[in-house]
């Protein structure tokens, strides 16, 4: 893990807050000179610290009007199972995030889904058919209160 | 759907594919011209099909080792209830993001603390704090095997 300084800390503050920052502007944000600015994030992106750059697309125009949090709970539970069930999900192309979790359920996955039928139509037959999968909760999501990074 | 096109998916594609490309090299991997691209990125910022580009940020690297989910169930009789709970949770910095649910339960939201004495300072004295909660149920994060913004186009 490198260190980071306050400059640095600026740097992520500046980028998580509008990830279309190129070098001069996040410089001019943070007040180092363009070159300055570039090798700070060259290294927070070698070491890691900065993984990469997402396109945001607005999902409701592009057709995905429903976002599903599911939790799953594992009917049987061996390492073979695991490995055979985290392969077959995160395969699914509309299954966006899985995490493997701790608490009343072993996995939790974001699913967008273009409305309630075609959400029903992937939860029967490509989450609920995947090996192991016992007991599952999906909560539709109504609205996205607030979305941000980690505090830098 | 907004007037997109097939050629407009393909070029989405490319950018969710690759998001750091340039608009010359998105073009030629959608079979245009560098200049048709462009026009065609233009438009769909402009219609707001793109919002923008978003840095990820590793969490760890900043010194947050510890991920908690929790899902909310509120006390739904007070009237005001979800956005009293909504203001003031939105004002926590420790809370990543919010979503309001319809399902068993009624809102989620994602914790970031330090280590497991920083979460358990962070639910007692602010979580807890929050009004109107009828019942909470924590998931905490072990691993994360997938996590992307990609829509299947």
């Amino acid at each position: 893990m490198i260190d980071l300084d306050d400059i640095d800390r600026a740097i992520l503050r500046a980028l998580g807050a509008d990830g279309s920052l190129n070098a001069k502007q996040v410089g001019e944000a943070v007040g180092l000179s363009q070159p300055a600015a570039w090798r700070r994030i060259r290294r927070l992106e070698e070491a890691g610290v900065i993984r990469g750059r997402r396109l945001v697309l607005d999902r409701a125009k592009l057709g995905f009007g429903v976002t599903v949090f599911v939790g799953v709970r594992l009917a049987v539970r061996g390492r073979l199972d695991l490995e055979a069930f985290e392969r077959a999900v995160t395969a699914i192309p509309e299954v966006q995030v899985v995490q493997h979790v701790l608490g009343v359920f072993d996995y939790r996955l974001r699913v967008v889904a273009r409305d309630l039928p075609d959400f029903e139509r992937i939860l029967r037959r490509r989450i609920m058919t995947l090996p192991g999968v016992g007991a599952v909760e999906s909560n539709v999501m109504l609205s996205d209160e607030k979305d941000e990074g980690p505090r830098a | 759907m907004h007037g997109l096109d097939d050629i407009d998916r393909r070029i989405l594609r490319v950018m969710q594919d690759d998001p750091d490309l340039a608009v010359a090299d998105v073009g030629r991997r959608a079979g245009l011209s560098a200049g048709a691209c462009a026009r065609r990125i233009d438009r769909m910022e402009r219609d707001g099909v793109i919002l923008g580009w978003r840095v990820e940020i590793d969490r760890r690297a900043l010194g947050y080792a510890v991920r908690v989910f929790l899902r909310i169930t509120l006390d739904k009789i007070a009237p005001r209830a979800f956005d009293e709970f909504l203001a003031a949770a939105r004002a926590l910095p420790e809370v990543e993001s919010i979503q309001t649910l319809l399902g068993r339960v009624d809102v989620r939201m994602d914790v970031g603390a330090r280590d497991l004495a920083h979460y358990q300072e962070i639910y007692r004295t602010k979580i807890l704090a929050l009004p109107h909660i009828a019942e909470i149920e924590a998931l905490m994060l072990v691993s994360e095997l997938k996590s992307t913004d990609r829509l299947p186009l």
